[in-house]
């Protein structure tokens, strides 16, 4: 297969813009990636924008000709994909597709989300969009309470502890105090996190992600267009699977089938283990999905994962480095922008560019982006060479 | 959303919501609630036709909401769990009562009418099932 790379990121400061527009963000991330990447904007030939709910969020939609007009692109064409929360790792993999297609040499994906121009209450139920609304939304569930329900069968087939579940956050504020994009950059203890209020049972305040205003950007290229830019990182593999929409209407509550197809697609072609990762971005919108994420990405046994997490094995200088730039938890989680976010981590990771917060010697990382409470899951490994 | 809607979206769903009427695939035997139109095993092939739940069943998970989402800010704390219904087959549901707190995995249900949702003072006020502990049913 030929190769495609991406040859330059960008991302705005995440958390909550009061003079910013969902506008000024997208236009500034795509700047910052071409910057980045050294192209002028003559040379993009498509556009691919993740965005979960701008219709609900700032009564916007057709988010994907407005961003290309404000960034100066017209009139290339211009597509916003949607998968909730997963929405801009979509972006990213039918960017990376239309490069592979054929029709395009470079491209850039993007993902922005403008989440505080509505009361939180509001933003809570817009975001319940993503799960089934006539029969989760109606009885008045809310996200937190979708993986409350995760978290709680978790805890009874496999014992996994409160205090486990609150080492997640712990890791991910440890290294978000160090990312300056971050939204929350500090460090939480575990009795912080277990004395926070408690929001769904057995999840408190500091085991979610935050509500956050933020855009993402990359460039694509395609391997002969890539031969000139000067820090190529390679996409190795992709991997997209979905399953039930409603939890009520999934085969298991303690593993995400759709995580375990999409990473399945993506080491086959990569060709690599779960073992040759040298560090990961998962998806931590709460802490329960960190651990699922651990165990169904293989980095351990199922039910393990709660362990694995107490034992340290996640931090920045042990074997499994996840989340190494703070996560969802710290660095915020404006839902349509975390997907290519964590792509530009990984290739900052890759290029090792990230000062404080560098893996040594990282050559490959993985990054899951998941939408809703697991109905999409989207997989991207990258290599360095 | 759940609020300031019209009739037609909780008018078709009257049967599901008030009775419990669900499908079944009469060439493979699924059950389905929520209904399904088309039987996911066999697609074309199958037929399904409407089946009645009895609504009893267990709990296999569950969760206390105490932030609630709009419009729902009014009747927190509430319960809410995933209940393997006695038919085979699972549903999201309120768990009402005096005794939420003492849940658990593994505590059989049984379905009650009740009212859902008031869509503020002027709005549409939605029936339906919630469930409550059955203490008098010890069959699992």
């Amino acid at each position: 297969m030929k190769r495609v790379a991406v040859v330059g990121v960008g991302q705005t400061k995440f958390g909550e813009h009061w003079n910013s527009s969902l506008r000024d963000l997208s236009t500034e991330a795509g700047a910052l990636a071409l910057k980045d990447a050294g192209v002028e904007g003559s040379s993009i030939q498509a556009l691919y924008i993740g965005n979960m709910s701008a219709g609900k969020f700032v009564s916007q939609e057709h988010l994907s000709s407005l961003a290309a007009d404000q960034s100066g692109l017209l009139p290339i064409p211009a597509t916003r994909c949607e998968a909730a929360c997963a929405s801009s790792a979509l972006a990213f993999r039918e960017a990376y597709m239309s490069i592979l297609s054929g029709q395009y040499d470079i491209v850039v994906a993007a993902g922005a989300e403008k989440m505080t121009d509505i009361r939180g209450e509001t933003a809570s139920a817009a975001l319940m969009g993503a799960a089934d609304q006539e029969w989760e939304s109606a009885i008045g569930l809310t996200f937190v309470g979708l993986y409350a329900l995760l978290t709680r069968a978790h805890m009874q087939s496999f014992g996994t502890t409160r205090e486990q579940l609150a080492l997640v956050s712990v890791n991910n504020h440890k290294n978000g105090a160090l990312n300056e994009k971050a939204q929350f950059p500090f460090e939480v203890s575990v009795e912080q996190v277990l004395k926070s209020p408690m929001i769904a049972d057995p999840l408190r305040l500091l085991d979610c992600s935050p509500i956050t205003d933020g855009a993402s950007a990359v460039v694509l290229a395609s391997e002969e267009a890539a031969r000139k830019f000067e820090k190529p990182v390679w996409i190795a593999g992709s991997g997209q699977a979905s399953d039930a929409l409603a939890l009520h209407d999934r085969q298991s509550l303690t593993e995400m089938l759709a995580t375990k197809a999409a990473a399945k697609i993506a080491y086959g072609q990569a060709g690599l283990s779960p073992g040759e990762i040298d560090v990961a971005e998962v998806h931590d919108c709460f802490s329960i999905n960190e651990i699922l994420a651990i165990e169904d990405l293989g980095f351990c046994e199922k039910g393990k994962g709660g362990s694995f997490v107490e034992k340290g094995n996640i931090a920045r200088d042990r074997e499994m480095p996840i989340n190494a730039t703070g996560g969802l938890k710290s660095i915020g989680h404006p839902v349509g922008a975390t997907g290519v976010r964590q792509i530009a981590d990984l290739v900052r990771q890759l290029r090792g560019e990230c000062g404080k917060l560098q893996i040594n010697g990282a050559k490959t990382g993985l990054a899951l982006n998941i939408g809703g409470s697991g109905a999409t899951a989207v997989v991207h490994i990258l290599k360095a060479e | 959303m759940t609020y300031k809607s019209s009739v037609p979206m909780f008018w078709r769903l009257q049967g599901s919501k008030y009775r419990l009427v669900g499908t079944r695939c009469t060439k493979c035997n699924s059950v389905f609630f929520p209904p399904r139109s088309l039987c996911p095993k066999c697609r074309r092939k199958g037929t399904v036709e409407e089946m009645t739940f009895s609504g009893k069943g267990e709990i296999i998970s569950y969760t206390i909401i105490r932030t609630a989402p709009e419009g729902f800010e009014k009747y927190v704390p509430y319960a809410v769990a995933i209940i393997k219904l006695d038919e085979g087959t699972n549903i999201s549901g309120q768990i009402v009562g005096n005794n939420i707190e003492g849940m658990a995995i593994g505590m059989r249900v049984r379905p009650v009418f009740r009212r859902m949702f008031e869509d503020g003072d002027r709005g549409l006020i939605q029936y339906g099932i919630k469930w409550e502990i059955d203490k008098g049913d010890s069959t699992s």
